[in-house]
């Protein structure tokens, strides 16, 4: 038996004793964990709203880990490799992953077709379990996990299992040129990272929308790009278009999701009552801040219902609307290197280092926002030593 | 466009990724057609099936590997087959799954129950941590809006009797 995380309902997880995981294909790996993160979109999970999240299910995409076992066909990997795991489980050999789109594998998730498979993040996207563990079967090992640079900080890995890659990508489907104006909706970690890697691409004004004063500070220094909150705001688009010559920003980067505050109407019909899927304020923000012709990049995760956005607006602007799961595998070779060059320090956005038997208050903490909490990361006995 | 970071030049890594062939940018980039040849890849080994999965009904078989974490059971599991007789882009099949999901949540305090977990429950309300607290103040929530509501309704279905 092993400590793992257990959902036993909406805003109610605990430290379980569950059963050590098993090869259950030939390609399967069995991951010792060695850290593992709460991510944003985890509480989406933690708050209810994703559909076909059932009781017992053990949460966490963002995980490293050592190798201590591994399936006949496992070629890739040896036992006591210390790895990045990305968090979407993909074949390597569907007409999807061989596009380099992992985060769309075919192969992966029999419970749904729009979205790969992912660890511990519902039946919806699987039914696996995931790394706030002690241990977790990794599928496809010879694909996915990635052995950890000698010289690389734990703490920097288990980053590039999701939140670096994903900002990094915002700001890659956003098309930025040099010089453009890039506003990014969200002071999570992902919008934090979004921020970062808009100046890789040459932008030439990098601004965040948030409400958490200290993550508006945190970004600020960070990222070193302007950042406001949009409770002492009027009206956030009108902020954006005076701010950007009454044209509105080059790209808009959908940061946040269903879990967005802002506006009443879409926090009733889409937390509380569930009758769109989350609260796509931010996303409406984005397409009415961008300029014509300019581009909306998505990261932000939304359930598979549906939601209330302006879609006339994306029409009748020409918007150009990107959008997917990060493709992990196909960036870490290149943030591998952005963090060895010293353009990216992705652990300096941990504020919590917690150990995995308190799982379930790292989960109030940062669902609730306490403490300034930014990035949580679970640490399980076996890695305190 | 107006600029305000006028130093932007000297943040480290400023530009490096700067690329005017990076369009179609992701997730257009890699095209390959392969898409093309529909379910004709050389599928991977397939898991074998020991437990019930469910699969999409836009799929015509299940993946190839497949995540094994608590199977259907229950009344929840009869609402969740259902469900999955509707498509993905049918409100039958989400909705059905998001009503399971609550019920399961009943399904789980009575298995608890039935397991002998109780100390794990008190544990969930008694404790001492930030997350026992904030469920206590949840609780006490849920209670006062619950008899408040029944205040209420009672109040309205008596003044409408005394109205008839």
């Amino acid at each position: 038996m092993m400590l793992a995380m257990n959902y036993r309902g909406p805003r109610n997880v605990r430290i379980d004793r569950k059963p050590y995981p098993e090869i259950l294909h030939p390609n399967d790996a069995i991951v010792r964990v060695t850290r593992s993160c709460i991510c944003g979109s985890d509480l989406h999970l933690y708050h209810g709203m994703v559909p076909d999240t059932r009781v017992g299910t053990t949460f966490g995409h963002e995980f490293i880990g050592v190798v201590e076992e591994i399936g006949p066909s496992v070629q890739q990997l040896k036992k006591g490799d210390h790895v990045i795991v990305p968090f979407n489980i993909a074949c390597g050999t569907c007409a999807f992953c061989k596009q380099e789109l992992y985060g769309n594998c075919h192969e992966s998730n029999s419970q749904a077709t729009a979205v790969g498979g992912i660890f511990g993040y519902s039946h919806t996207a699987g039914g696996f379990d995931g790394g706030q563990a002690e241990y977790v079967r990794v599928p496809y090992a010879d694909v996915g996990p990635m052995i950890i640079p000698p010289e690389m900080d734990a703490d920097d890995a288990v980053l590039l299992t999701d939140v670096l890659p994903t900002g990094y990508q915002a700001a890659e489907m956003g098309g930025i040129k040099k010089g453009d104006t890039v506003v990014i909706f969200g002071a999570g970690p992902v919008g934090i990272m979004a921020a970062k890697c808009s100046w890789l691409f040459g932008a030439g004004r990098v601004i965040v929308i948030d409400h958490l004063e200290y993550r508006l500070e945190f970004v600020r220094n960070y990222a070193q790009c302007e950042a406001y909150n949009f409770r002492s705001l009027n009206d956030p688009v009108v902020f954006l278009k005076k701010e950007t010559g009454w044209l509105g920003a080059d790209v808009c980067i959908d940061a946040v999701g269903a879990d967005a505050a802002g506006s009443a109407l879409h926090t009733i019909t889409g937390k509380k009552l569930m009758l769109q899927a989350g609260a796509a304020i931010a996303l409406h923000w984005a397409i009415n801040s961008v300029k014509k012709g300019g581009i909306v990049s998505i990261v932000g995760v939304y359930g598979p219902t549906g939601n209330l956005i302006p879609i006339g607006n994306v029409v009748n602007k020409g918007i150009t609307i990107r959008a997917n799961q990060a493709s992990v595998k196909r960036l870490l070779p290149k943030l591998i290197s952005h963090i060895q060059a010293g353009y990216i320090d992705p652990k300096a956005i941990i504020t919590h280092r917690v150990p995995l038997e308190e799982v379930a208050d790292a989960y109030h903490i940062f669902s609730s926002k306490l403490d300034n909490c930014i990035k949580p990361v679970l640490i399980p006995p076996s890695a305190r030593n | 466009m107006e600029t305000k970071n006028t130093n932007y030049l000297n943040i480290k890594g400023w530009g490096v990724d700067a690329d005017p062939k990076n369009e179609p940018t992701y997730p257009m980039k890699r095209y390959t057609g392969d898409d093309h040849g529909r379910l004709t890849w050389i599928r991977p080994t397939q898991q074998p099936e020991t437990i019930e999965v469910l699969r999409s009904i836009e799929r015509p078989t299940v993946s190839a590997v497949f995540g094994t974490a608590q199977p259907p059971s229950g009344l929840s599991g009869i609402i969740r087959r259902q469900a999955f007789k509707y498509s993905e882009s049918s409100f039958n099949h989400w909705l059905p799954l998001l009503l399971a999901d609550r019920i399961n949540v009943v399904e789980g305090l009575i298995d608890d129950v039935v397991h002998g977990r109780m100390s794990s429950l008190l544990k969930d309300y008694m404790g001492k941590g930030a997350k026992a607290q904030g469920r206590r103040r949840t609780t006490l929530g849920v209670v006062a809006g619950v008899v408040l509501m029944s205040f209420a309704a009672s109040y309205l279905f008596k003044h409408r009797r005394k109205n008839n």
